[in-house]
């Protein structure tokens, strides 16, 4: 087990520049996610990591030990791809023993070390089949099995659960969790699935092309999101983010629609954001029209207008209401996020 | 003005088929129209040869004489003649050692390849060439590189190198000449190898490589245990191509040595040509031709059972 410390790392595949100095601190047992939008780059940090792609500038460091030019077998990781890379030729036993094999590992060693992971994984009745003859999540478990036997410093994943089906997903997200609880490795995570990111995560790092937004713990991004991309990438539904500016005795949207603004509320904000569950149903709230309504069973998600401004609403109360009727609603005032026009940046509010 | 145009008024026609479509609705009609090409071609330039060629091997047919049903008399003759052994002999040495040159060569080549080297595809246009030049023409400029006067390597051993004092006879006696139609026949074989092999290397996941390299191995353990099993099956086709080709070859060694000196690089197949057709004896030629056929097929259930069946590939249930 180690820190993991990335240091202002950049990368460029030759004049493309893909990360624009990052600069992540993971505490030793930590359990850290990766996430962003397609293509910002978590996959090259992460692979950067591993060994797999050279560092242009900056430094990365696996414990005390900066591994710039330590080859990747030399830097005590386990990675499990995306796609899962297991060997097809091999079984599943000899899949998750290959690196003790590589190491001239005597048979009884391969034996115990596969058996604790096989049985971790519930992988004992499948050590003889080949890869092709498991199914998608079965195909996972072997992955996480072959890096549990290596006993590495730090777990490496890359999106392991964007094959697996809804179901499975969520059920083995918190296997992979409970792994984590269980072994006490330092993990990088990555996803794009926000989800994944805020119910696994001891911290979470949202990138956006190639840079870091906000790192830190899923409640405190989900609290206090230092900018437009972070608020509006964590969270689902996403936050609500009204543009306008304050005046007119709140904050009037550019639709016309006047919000009311909590107290000692800057005078620079530029952007309005509530969330969707923090819009509450409210007598004497704001009028809304209805435009549509979705039951999802334990909430009820609403789409309503204040003149051009669209709101998604999503009530714990089942609503009966019907587009095109009309319901009275009020941002919780200690939740309203504002933010900065230009910048985007957060409001000290 | 009112731009509304509304579509003219049709009504859709639902096509008769004419008779011939009928005709070929019907199943069999269809099935022996579909087969009647393909078998006509087979049969008149594949089975009839083929079987023409087995009935001879059983006659003491010559040239303009048509000959008399003789039973194994022909493959009996065959058996004590050491001409005969002798092309048996050389046929399986040109094989084999020919065929692990092609392999070793072209899978190193294929591996080369299969990094990403500057000006990949003009290198891979430029390894097609010996693929691409017609035999003969390829078996001629050998004889010239052979030739005992003119040859390019003895110039370069004699005059440029000064590392011999005279000139390499390649053809003149009998192993240097086996030897030399060997090295012509890998060189001309490389190709194949190299590019099949290529293909299959292209269909091994690089992800495969990474979680190797991150399992901690070497270079020659990746290539141990992750590309040779994987390009296996590949190969054991390639192989028994590579096998049949180089075992039934003619044009090289006909072309540059005529089964010469004294008869001692005749494969199988030059000898039957040698005896058929300026010897007369198509009988005989015949047999010889037809003795080849035994260890083609060995040849081939060899490399097929030997090196495709693969369990992971094919999935089986395993419990
Ligand atoms: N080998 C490469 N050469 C050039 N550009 C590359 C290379 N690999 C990745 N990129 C670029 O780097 C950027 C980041 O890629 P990366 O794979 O890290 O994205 P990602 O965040 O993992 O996205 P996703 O969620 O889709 O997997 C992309 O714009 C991609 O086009
Ligand atoms: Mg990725």
């Amino acid at each position: 087990m180690a820190t993991v410390d990335i240091r202002n790392v950049m990368k460029a595949f030759g004049a493309v520049k893909v990360l624009h100095g990052v600069s992540v601190d993971i505490a030793d047992g930590e359990f850290v996610v990766l996430v962003g939008p397609s293509g910002c780059g978590k996959s090259t940090l992460l692979r950067m990591l591993a060994g797999l792609e050279n560092i242009t500038a900056g430094e990365i460091a696996i414990g005390p030990r900066v591994v710039n030019n330590v080859p990747p077998k030399d830097r005590d990781i386990a990675m499990v791809f995306q796609n899962y890379a297991l060997y097809p030729h091999m079984t599943v036993f000899e899949n998750m023993a290959f690196s003790m094999k590589l190491a001239k590992a005597p048979r009884e060693v391969m034996e115990a070390e596969v058996g604790r992971a096989a049985k971790i994984l519930g992988l004992e009745a499948l050590l003889q089949r080949y890869p092709r003859q498991l199914s998608g999540g079965q195909r996972q478990r072997v992955a996480m099995g072959r890096a549990i036997v290596r006993n590495p410093q730090v777990f490496l994943f890359d999106e392991p659960l964007s094959n697996l089906d809804a179901k499975l997903r969520v059920q083995m997200r918190a296997e992979i969790k409970e792994l984590h609880q269980r072994l006490k490795v330092t993990t990088v995570y990555v996803t794009h699935d926000q989800i994944e990111a805020m119910t696994m995560a001891d911290k979470i790092v949202v990138m956006n092309s190639g840079n870091v937004e906000q790192a830190g713990p899923p409640l405190e991004l989900y609290d206090r999101p230092t900018n437009l991309f972070v608020a509006g990438f964590i969270g689902s539904p996403a936050m609500n983010l009204v543009k306008g500016g304050v005046g007119g005795g709140g904050f009037t949207a550019e639709g016309g629609a006047v919000l009311p603004l909590p107290e000692g509320a800057s005078g620079k904000a530029g952007v309005y954001g509530i969330r969707p569950e923090h819009i509450q149903l409210r007598p004497d709230g704001i009028p809304a029209t209805v435009v549509l309504v979705e039951p999802t069973g334990s909430e009820t998600q609403v789409i309503a207008r204040i003149g051009e401004t669209s709101l998604t609403c999503a009530f714990r109360e089942r609503v009966s209401a019907r587009p095109g009727e009309t319901i009275h609603i009020m941002p919780e005032m200690g939740l309203v996020h504002l933010f900065e026009a230009g910048s985007g940046r957060r409001l000290a509010a | 003005m009112s731009a509304t145009t509304t579509a003219p008024a049709w009504n859709r026609v639902r096509q008769e088929p004419g008779w011939l479509a009928r005709v070929f609705e019907i199943k069999i009609v269809l099935v022996l129209a579909c087969l009647f090409p393909a078998v006509a071609l087979l049969m008149t330039f594949l089975t009839y040869p083929l079987g023409l060629g087995i009935f001879l091997a059983f006659t003491d047919t010559t040239i303009g004489r048509s000959g008399q049903w003789v039973g194994l008399e022909n493959f009996e003759y065959l058996l004590e003649d050491p001409l005969w052994w002798n092309a048996v002999f050389y046929s399986v040495f040109y094989t084999g050692v020919a065929t692990f040159g092609k392999f070793a060569l072209g899978l190193w080549l294929a591996l080369l390849l299969n990094n990403n080297l500057p000006l990949k595809s003009l290198l891979r246009a430029i390894i097609l060439l010996p693929w691409i030049v017609p035999t003969v023409l390829s078996a001629i400029a050998f004889w010239w590189i052979y030739d005992p006067q003119f040859s390019i390597i003895s110039y370069l051993a004699v005059d440029v190198l000064g590392v011999r004092t005279t000139n390499i006879d390649f053809l003149g006696s009998a192993w240097p000449a086996r030897w030399s139609l060997i090295a012509a026949n890998i060189w001309r074989g490389i190709p194949f190898v190299a590019i099949s092999l290529l293909a299959g290397l292209q269909t091994i996941s690089p992800s495969l490589y990474e979680a190797a390299l991150l399992d901690g191995s070497t270079g020659w353990q990746r290539f141990r245990y992750i590309t040779f099993p994987m390009l296996l099956p590949i190969l054991a086709i390639v192989m028994t191509f590579s096998i049949i080709f180089t075992f039934t070859d003619f044009q090289l060694v006909y072309a540059i040595t005529r089964g010469g000196p004294v008869n001692s690089t005749h494969l199988l197949a030059t000898l039957a040509f040698q005896r058929g057709i300026p010897g007369g004896q198509l009988g005989e030629g015949a047999a010889i031709a037809v003795s080849m056929i035994p260890f083609l097929v060995f040849a081939t259930l060899f490399s097929y059972f030997g090196l495709a069946r693969r369990k992971w590939q094919q999935g089986e249930g395993n419990d």
